[in-house]
């Protein structure tokens, strides 16, 4: 064995002149005393792989460097740092010896579409899985080493104990060992205890939190490559329409400006493809800008071109006068309502919304040999890939994708529709080229929320009980976006927030009017749970008022009960209802009592109330809001609560529950896109506002932990918050907000 | 093309674009100091913060003319001899999200500590009313620069 000198053999040859095994299952009570040494000759003569590489999903080095590919993106909801905390905890890795790999496109990790707060979720069970069997084969291989029985060896923060000798050992002894293991079944691999975890549920910085700091952290819009150059593009105003005209020699005539290039026109069927125009390609960014103005391109409106919000939210409100089609019902509604002892119908409205990330989108293309590379803030790198490969002539999975961190997305990056025009202009060019969308082209060319009006119908009877209740929604699907399939009405899929919530209330029907989309209509954080959770948490309040109780004991009746009866059985519902009824409850109470409800409150000043379930988690929101003499309104404090089983980063979870409460007050107090000839009004954030420091208020979150499957995070604190604020301002001051936003309506 | 010679962070830097080019796009661009971020290119949002002789201002705005023969610190030269107390302090208080606007705040609010140590919330709301945080990490802004004015 000591002249052990083999040239190109495979590592069942190398298993086979070590003498262990024939197959290439070698379970560790074959492996001999003295493997590391063997393996360590075997991979200094290079036959050997050296990394342990039990998964996609983590490598080990033989100097005991943990590689975890962590293949979600981070856009601030912190993902990346969430998924390393379930890989290392298992693993009984030390942090510090962790590198984290940049997400880059591949099938081989599932789906690495960063969207509906489903990272945790999703691959909590995947990442523990691969971390604990690289912990079990680093075991086996020092049992082996050291002669001792299975038992007798623990992994602890990168060393594992020899409970004989009582002495530790590095992990870099026994990778070159343990990469010559057979992975074992999964059976085999024992999980921790939650009472075990180092990493999972405990605070742990985020990974990029330093670089954050230091402004060293490089998102899309920061990506560098040698003799890149930059592009802007003017694109038509309205979906589908097309280039008419520019000067091109105009452009070109300013100084940096390189080329200009036509883009590729948009065909039917949305999807995510770019919407065409003509683009500015210069020495630097501002160059372009300026190229792109004096280009003065012009387009004609197609068939948006004459678009107009205001018409259209009256055809919005014809559609819901007409019904709509029934998505689910249960009961008799039209007999419960005609019996009805007392009526409440309420319309709530909501206009378009839009993402707005703090980074517009940015995408790097770039050739290298023979190789198309692209370097993007986008949520799914995947998505890049398939939406790229048709515009370049190359299959996907031949496209190097690789995510930068994201300035925020909030859904708008998970339409890559910016990396094909990068790629498009990377190949005209032949040299790398940053595809740059400034704020005006984030705000007038988006993927837009849905503007939405709704009708609810609530009948009760002469003791004040709810029991009829006809929801109403008429809005455009984001379906033609998702699937590049027109779709003329919300889809049951659309409004099933409706039907999701324990509303305990006998009848119920949901019907979804028609409305053909004009925009591209996207899915921003929380998606059709913002319009929803508006309405009915809105109506819930109407209810308290009509029947003259206290709202909290009537949200808790409605949704934190048990309805008994034929709902219980409905198989449609994702979860039973009475976990549900039980979960968001608790919730609410939990709002309830930290936001001291009820107690006595300067006039003019009150507390709303909202609770909703969205993406497998259950939120709560206690608003206090005060509005001033002249119809001001200030949220100076807020009350939150999320039960989504396990918090893998608490602190995570926390800032994610902070930040919904102010993206929540944007989209009530100021959030509209409007649309007047086909084209968007806004431009920048002085036409579209967000919250600034002055109106966030001070919010404490309260998370719940138990055994119930995970739930999500990024989006779930968004939904309630609405509905809170307006049954807020009606606690103040007896005005019911039916339409957002606030605005000036207050102040009018 | 005119040449310009930029102090940037203690060292001097000679660039050669349009006079009209904004301080912003000669950092990122041309120097390919990336830590000024870009976020509405329009004096709304205050990604692009830098100082200019100490005071802080919109570098995407700021023509590169008129930048020229200032003092100018971005976020790089911020804590270039280690972090400070106040990039600590937002280190303390886990204040960045997707951290974008962050390089923004650090610079709006060093600017402010440097001209009032003991800023009221009032104070930091106003000071920092031209930063927008998309992600809402407001509140945990306002914490750190109490923690970073008790710290000193
Ligand atoms: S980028 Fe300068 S203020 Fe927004
Ligand atoms: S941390 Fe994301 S915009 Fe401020």
């Amino acid at each position: 064995m000591s002249d052990f000198n083999v040239v190109n053999v495979s590592r069942r040859d190398v298993l086979k002149t070590l003498g262990l095994a024939t197959g290439f299952v070698v379970s560790s009570a074959v492996v001999p005393k003295g493997i590391r040494a063997l393996a360590n000759r075997a991979l200094a003569d290079g036959i050997l792989a050296d990394r342990l590489e039990p998964s996609v999903y983590l490598a080990l080095d033989t100097d005991g460097m943990v590689h975890a590919y962590i293949h979600r993106v981070e856009m601030g909801q912190g993902a990346r740092t969430g998924l390393t905390q379930i890989l290392a905890d298992e693993l009984e890795a030390n942090w510090d010896r962790i590198h984290v790999v940049p997400a880059f496109g591949d099938l081989k990790f599932g789906s690495q579409n960063t969207d509906g707060s489903t990272s945790i979720r999703m691959f909590y069970d995947a990442f523990r899985m691969a971390g604990a069997t690289a912990r079990h084969m680093l075991e086996d291989a020092a049992a082996a080493e050291w002669g001792v029985a299975r038992d007798q060896v623990e992994a602890t923060d990168h060393k594992i104990l020899n409970k004989v000798t009582g002495r530790s050992q590095d992990y870099r002894d026994f990778v070159a060992a343990a990469a010559l293991l057979t992975a074992p079944a999964a059976e085999s691999v024992t999980l921790k205890t939650r009472a075990q975890h180092r990493y999972i549920g405990k605070p742990v910085r985020n990974l990029h939190m330093e670089e954050f700091a230091t402004g060293s952290s490089i998102y899309g819009q920061d990506v560098r490559r040698e003799g890149m150059v930059y592009a802007v593009a003017a694109r038509p105003p309205s979906v589908g329409g097309k280039l008419t005209g520019y000067n091109r020699e105009a452009a070109l005539a300013v100084s940096g400006v390189l080329d200009v290039v036509e883009l590729p026109e948009m065909k039917a069927g949305w999807g995510f493809q770019p919407l065409g125009g003509v683009a500015v390609i210069a020495t630097n960014t501002w160059a372009a800008i300026q190229g792109r103005k004096a280009l003065a391109a012009s387009f004609d409106g197609g068939p948006n071109g004459s678009f107009d919000t205001t018409e259209y939210e009256a055809s919005l409100w014809r559609s819901i006068d007409a019904g709509g089609e029934e998505t689910y019902a249960r009961g008799d509604v039209d007999t419960a309502l005609a019996g009805s002892a007392r009526r409440i119908t309420a319309d709530y409205f909501v206009p378009f919304q839009h993402h707005a990330p703090m980074e517009p989108p940015a995408a790097t293309a770039e050739w290298i040999d023979g190789k198309l590379n692209i370097w993007t803030s986008c949520q799914d790198p995947q998505a890049v890939q398939n939406t790229v490969a048709p515009y370049v002539g190359v299959a996907a999975e031949d496209i190097y994708v690789e995510a930068t961190l994201l300035g925020g997305a909030f859904g708008r990056k998970s339409k890559p529709d910016f990396a094909v025009e990068a790629a498009v202009l990377a190949t005209h060019a032949q040299r790398p080229v940053k595809m740059i969308w400034t704020r005006e082209d984030d705000v007038q060319h988006g993927f837009y929320h849905a503007i939405s009006a709704q009708r609810v119908d609530v009948g009760l009877d002469a003791s004040g009980r709810v029991q009829a209740w006809d929801h109403r929604a008429a809005y455009p699907s984001l379906m033609e976006t998702a699937t590049g399939q027109q779709t003329d009405a919300a889809t049951s899929f659309e409004v099933g927030p409706v039907m999701e919530q324990p509303l305990v209330v006998p009848h119920m029907r949901i019907r979804s009017g028609e409305a053909k989309a004009h925009v591209r209509v996207g899915w921003l954080r929380s998606v059709t749970s913002i319009q929803h959770a508006f309405a009915m948490g809105s109506m819930i309040d109407e209810i308290a008022e009509v029947t003259g109780r206290r709202p909290d004991e009537v949200w808790q009746d409605l949704f934190g009960s048990v309805l008994t009866g034929a709902d219980l059985t409905d198989a449609s519902r994702r979860e039973p209802r009475p976990l549900v009824a039980e979960r968001l409850g608790a919730v609410l109470r939990r709002v309830t009592e930290m936001s001291g409800y009820g107690r006595a409150l300067p006039p003019g000043t009150g507390i709303g109330l909202a609770a909703f379930t969205s993406f497998g988690s259950f939120t709560a929101a206690a608003l206090e809001v005060s509005v001033s003499e002249d119809g001001e309104v200030h949220v100076p404090r807020a009350w939150t609560a999320i039960d989504c089983g396990l918090a893998v980063s608490p602190e995570r979870v926390t800032s994610q529950m902070e930040g919904a409460v102010v993206f929540g007050l944007t989209i009530a107090l100021h959030g509209a896109i409007t649309v007047k000839n086909g084209a968007v009004e806004q431009d920048n954030f002085d036409g579209y506002q967000v919250c600034r420091i002055n109106e966030a208020p001070e919010v404490e979150v309260a998370i719940f932990e138990n055994e119930h499957p995970l739930g999500g995070a990024g989006e779930p604190g968004v939904p309630p918050v609405a509905a809170a604020l307006s049954n807020g301002i009606f606690a103040a001051v007896g005005k019911r907000i039916r339409r957002l936003p606030v605005g000036d309506q207050l102040t009018g | 093309m005119p040449k310009y010679s930029l102090r940037i962070n203690g060292s001097v830097h000679d660039v050669d674009v349009a006079a009209d080019t904004p301080l912003l796009w000669v950092l990122r661009d041309v120097l390919g100091m990336t830590g000024t971020k870009f976020g509405c290119g329009a004096n709304q949002c205050g990604a692009c913060t830098v100082h200019l002789d100490g005071a802080p201002a919109r570098s995407c705005t700021r023509a590169i003319s008129g930048a020229a023969n200032r003092e100018i610190t971005t976020i790089e030269g911020l804590g270039a001899e280690g972090l400070t107390t106040l990039q600590n302090a937002w280190l303390a208080e886990d204040v960045p999200q997707c951290g974008y606007c962050q390089s923004g705040q650090l610079m709006a609010a060093s600017a402010l500590l440097a001209d009032n140590p003991d800023p009221s919330d009032e104070d930091i709301d106003r000071a920092m009313l031209r930063n927008i945080c998309r992600c809402g990490t407001y509140q945990r802004i306002r914490k750190a620069i109490h923690r970073a004015a008790r710290e000193g």
